[in-house]
């Protein structure tokens, strides 16, 4: 049978972005880029599914595959963590090659006897589907393979509760409370332990991303305020040029607050000045009425003007 | 465009998830490897089944989908039992039956 034009667009589109996402699955270095390209390649699959009059098929896929399988791969990956990066260096040696060539023979055989088999004319699933898919999936399902869905049911069942059992860990240990923590961390006080948490990543004008240490008193950068996973990542930024370049926008933008500390003392003493000499001249029951009362001060601009 | 061509998408499919299950030591991506596998198979049996007008295909498909998602649940189990112990995702690292 000859699909129509449509379908066959379709076709051409999504098969050699399928292909390239699956061989992402051989290249890609780290394992979250490859579960992102299997999600593609699945969703890929669905609207193939649906396009092959399949749709009850193509919404089970999205739901179960894309929705549940490869979900519960990422969260695996995110327990396994950033640690679990695979080596490219060869354990068994010629592995790589025998791979390869298992991989590219099986791909030969396999195509080569699709395309040399002759198949029947096809049919197609209009006549199958009068009734809609789903309902001609259930008569066959809940007719002929009534059984099989029954001990699948237990197989479900039975994994569900193999994952518990398997990720179950017993207690071997006393349980550690409040109380034991507390004494632990006061006993390795000598060894170079410490009493409080760690410290938050630094929070300045210009930047308050984690990757920046914090300063302590003293102004030098405390290395543990940032994220462990970010330092063994070589992912950390200094605090120095960060400080150096808000140094530069205060001089640049606000030029007095930049200056050193002996003409900020100026500039307070001489406002400190300015307030005491204000204070006589302007009259105080005046602006002592003036403050709480809003329509006198409204009405009588100048006074409130002088006072500030 | 014949219907073979799903065929022949599948084959591909099917053969870089063997590829990746020979090729690749992280034990969650040789898994997804596996994954990838079942579901050329699924494009494939969906293609048969509109071939020889049988929804029969289909409820064979949806089989596969069960399973595979159980095999997912103890697989992954599996793996994250491994590496509470020893700490690796590698499947090199499984080796204590090895004398």
């Amino acid at each position: 049978m000859i699909a129509s034009g449509g379908e066959a667009v379709l076709f051409w589109v999504l098969a050699p972005l399928m292909v390239l996402a699956a061989l992402s699955l051989l290249f890609a270095r780290k394992a979250v880029h490859a579960a992102i390209a299997v999600m593609f390649v699945m969703v890929d699959l669905a609207i193939l599914y649906i396009a092959q009059e399949a749709p009850f098929l193509g919404v089970v896929q999205v739901v179960v595959y894309t929705g549940a399988v490869m979900m519960l791969f990422l969260f695996v990956l995110m327990l396994v963590g950033v640690d679990a990066s695979d080596s490219l260096v060869e354990t068994i040696r010629g592995q790589r090659w025998i791979g390869v060539l298992l991989g590219l023979g099986l791909a030969a055989v396999l195509v080569g006897v699709v395309s040399q088999a002759t198949f029947p004319p096809a049919v197609g699933l209009a006549l199958a589907n009068e009734a809609t898919n789903p309902v001609a999936l259930a008569r066959v399902l809940f007719a002929d393979y009534v059984f099989a869905m029954e001990v699948v049911g237990i197989l479900l069942i039975t994994a569900a509760v193999s994952a518990l059992v398997l990720t179950h860990r017993r207690r071997l240990t006393p349980k550690v409370g409040q109380r034991e923590r507390a004494d632990a961390k006061v006993a390795e006080l000598p060894s170079g332990g410490r009493l409080t948490p760690l410290a938050a990543p630094g929070v300045y004008a210009q930047n308050n991303a984690m990757d920046t240490p914090a300063l302590d008193p003293q102004g030098r950068p405390i290395e543990e305020s940032v994220s462990r996973i970010l330092r063994i990542r070589g992912q950390e930024r200094s605090a120095g040029t960060i400080l150096e370049a808000e140094r530069d926008v205060l001089v640049e933008h606000e030029p007095l607050r930049a200056l050193p500390a002996l003409r900020a003392q100026d500039a307070n003493e001489r406002t400190v000045q300015a307030a005491t000499s204000e204070h006589p001249e302007g009259e105080a029951p005046a602006g002592e009425v003036s403050g709480p009362d809003d329509p006198g001060r409204s009405r009588v601009p100048g006074v409130p003007g002088g006072e500030d | 465009m014949e219907l073979t061509h799903y065929v022949v998408l599948a084959a591909i499919l099917f053969s870089i998830g063997a590829a990746t299950v020979l090729l690749r030591r992280n034990a969650i991506i040789v898994f997804m490897g596996v994954e990838l596998m079942l579901n050329a198979t699924n494009l494939a049996f969906v293609t048969f089944a509109r071939m020889h007008g049988d929804v029969t295909g289909q409820v064979l498909a949806f089989f596969v989908m069960v399973v595979a998602a159980a095999e997912v649940v103890v697989g992954l189990a599996i793996i994250v039992s491994i590496f509470r112990t020893r700490r690796s995702a590698s499947v090199d690292d499984v080796n204590l039956l090895k004398s």
